[in-house]
């Protein structure tokens, strides 16, 4: 009982402490986004200013691209998700269920392509997706960042179907069911918190990239919200308030991503399924 | 459907499940490469239209002797070394606890995920605000507890500089770690656990014995990749201090990243990016091996 209390008090701290430290920087944002500017300086340090307004907000919602950068990153963003998904439950099944000539030599490719520095590639990049019309276009930002994250996703994938076991499958196919059937009735959901988790990173990462959406797109009618953040930096002058309320605001559709995928991690593999 | 029509249809079904993303990466990232490698053998000035001749392995000569790029490879591997190990320790800690059931456990995984969402770039001035005497707490509580001697702003001294970007590559990649041990620890099933209490093992010889070997090939692989993104990841260094003072935070990846936009010497920036390739390569060959042992050894 005295080890029980112990265990579950030390596990209680651990948690408090981590969710401090995670919040706490956010808690940080908030609170500049809401410090007036006459006080950004002036209390700088403490943890709540004497006087809160929305100011920065309201210039933001109303003065401001953002809400056209928001809906463009909402759908680059989500785009990628669902496209890396697609191809990485595809690719991660194939390489997790079969051998077959030229896998190592796929599997190298896709590891190669994670170690270059990505910034080599700008350049070269834009010279090819010029000419096809794919530069300051929302699609052409989408396959690019398909491409950046298709092979990690399908690593992740792979490791996913590895912790199911064949049979599964196998039996299915003995009752008739096509290989493809059995994939997409009974490995995919058993998956899903993979899937999931998958998305979960594709959407945030294709969210927060700067270097290529800022390179490729440069009309701002395609630009996304991390470029808009970038152009606070190169005015003239630093408007830290309301970059903070940008920056709040784009924590929004990520912070409901997470909420809405997170019952799918938790799910975890059903046990019957596995017993199989 | 004759069998030998049966035959080619089954040999064929391993690619028709890996073409998408070969295709993929072969046309938007490959061939990019190559030309991206090609520079490093060119001279390829962005200011200069007379530029763009064949240099041979001149930047390559020129690397070897350069200061600034031994330096950068030292920083690298502390960056590298000092986010990926304590990310990981702290994500596989935090999965653990968000293993087990609790009161409240589905709020706190969402709340503990967030710092994933915010991109990096905000990160990186979030922790800058963090770290300034002015306008952050962080240097007034550190000299309260006496970590430091006095309020200064530790990005603004050589000595300590780095340490900034390495805490906010931690606070920003703990989620990533957390999220994927946790769903590799969801996918072992719980009879094997609960056997092995039946059994009398304690929770620590389970996990030894149950949880690290039934996760190591997929720790292996996320360590990997981890590793190398974090090695290529320039952004918060660029953000935080811009590899000063004094390069003394520069890693490779933001040395490549000033090379290319403030130099604009993209033909050596090229051949930087190339070392940087080859040696993450071989790091990459030596844990794709030791996977494979482990691999071996369990079945």
């Amino acid at each position: 009982m005295l080890r029980r209390t112990l265990y579950w008090s030390s596990h209680y701290l651990l948690i408090g402490l981590y969710v401090l430290f995670a919040l706490f920087p956010l808690f940080w944002l908030i609170k500049v986004a809401l410090t007036p500017n006459d006080l950004l300086y002036s209390e700088g340090i403490r943890l709540w200013p004497s006087r809160t307004s929305l100011e920065h907000f309201r210039f933001v919602l109303a003065h401001s691209e953002f809400p056209l950068f928001f809906r463009n990153s909402l759908i680059v963003s989500a785009g990628t998700a669902v496209s890396v998904t697609l191809v990485s439950a595809a690719g991660g099944y194939g390489l997790s269920r079969f051998t077959f000539r030229g896998k190592p030599l796929l599997v190298a490719l896709m590891l190669i392509t994670q170690m270059f520095p990505l910034v080599m590639l700008v350049a070269p990049m834009f010279r090819l997706l010029a000419p096809i019309g794919l530069t300051n276009s929302l699609t052409g930002l989408v396959i690019v960042y398909t491409a950046f994250n298709a092979p990690f996703a399908t690593f992740l994938m792979q490791s996913f179907f590895d912790a199911i076991p064949k049979e599964l499958e196998e039996a299915a196919m003995i009752d008739g069911a096509t290989r493809f059937g059995a994939f997409r009735r009974i490995i995919l959901p058993l998956t899903l918190p993979g899937i999931a988790a998958t998305g979960g990173f594709v959407f945030t990462a294709a969210w927060s990239e700067l270097l290529f959406a800022l390179m490729l797109n440069s009309s701002s009618r395609a630009s996304t919200f991390p470029v808009g953040l970038l152009s606070f930096v190169s005015k003239f002058s630093v408007d830290f308030g309301q970059m903070m309320a940008a920056g709040v605001l784009a924590l929004i559709p990520a912070c409901l991503f997470f909420f809405l995928i997170q019952r799918y991690l938790v799910r975890g593999l059903t046990a019957g399924a596995v017993k199989g | 459907m004759n069998a030998r029509g049966r035959r080619i249809a089954i040999g064929a079904e391993p690619y028709l499940y890996t073409a998408p993303v070969l295709i993929l990466i072969a046309a938007v990232l490959l061939v990019p490469l190559g030309v991206g490698l090609s520079y490093a053998f060119r001279d390829i000035q962005l200011l200069d239209p007379f530029s763009g001749g064949f240099v041979g392995v001149d930047h390559f000569r020129e690397l070897a002797s350069d200061r600034s790029f031994r330096a950068a490879l030292y920083n690298t591997l502390i960056w590298t070394g000092a986010s990926v190990a304590l990310q990981f320790i702290f994500g596989l800690v935090l999965a653990l606890l968000l293993n087990r059931e609790f009161p409240g456990r589905r709020l706190v995984q969402a709340l503990v995920f967030l710092p994933w969402a915010v991109p990096t770039f905000l990160v990186g001035l979030d922790w800058a605000w963090l770290f300034n005497p002015v306008v952050g707490p962080l240097p007034g509580w550190l000299f309260a507890v006496k970590l430091t001697h006095d309020t200064n702003n530790l990005l603004a001294a050589p000595g300590t500089a780095l340490i900034g970007p390495i805490v906010a590559s931690i606070w920003w990649g703990i989620p990533f770690f957390a999220i994927t041990n946790l769903a590799a620890l969801q996918s072992i099933p719980k009879d094997l656990y609960e056997s092995a209490s039946i059994d009398g093992a304690s929770v620590f010889k389970q996990f030894r014995s149950i949880t690290l070997p039934l996760l190591a090939p997929t720790l292996a692989i996320t360590i990997l990749l981890r590793t190398v993104w974090v090695a290529n990841f320039a952004d918060l260094i660029v953000v935080m201090t811009d590899g000063g003072p004094a390069d003394s935070t520069q890693t490779v990846a933001s040395y490549i990243f000033t090379v290319a936009f403030r130099r604009l010497d993209f033909g050596y920036a090229s051949s930087i990016a190339a070392v940087l390739l080859i040696l993450l390569f071989i790091y990459a060959l030596a844990i794709l091996s030791l996977r494979r042992l482990i691999m071996q050894r369990q079945s």
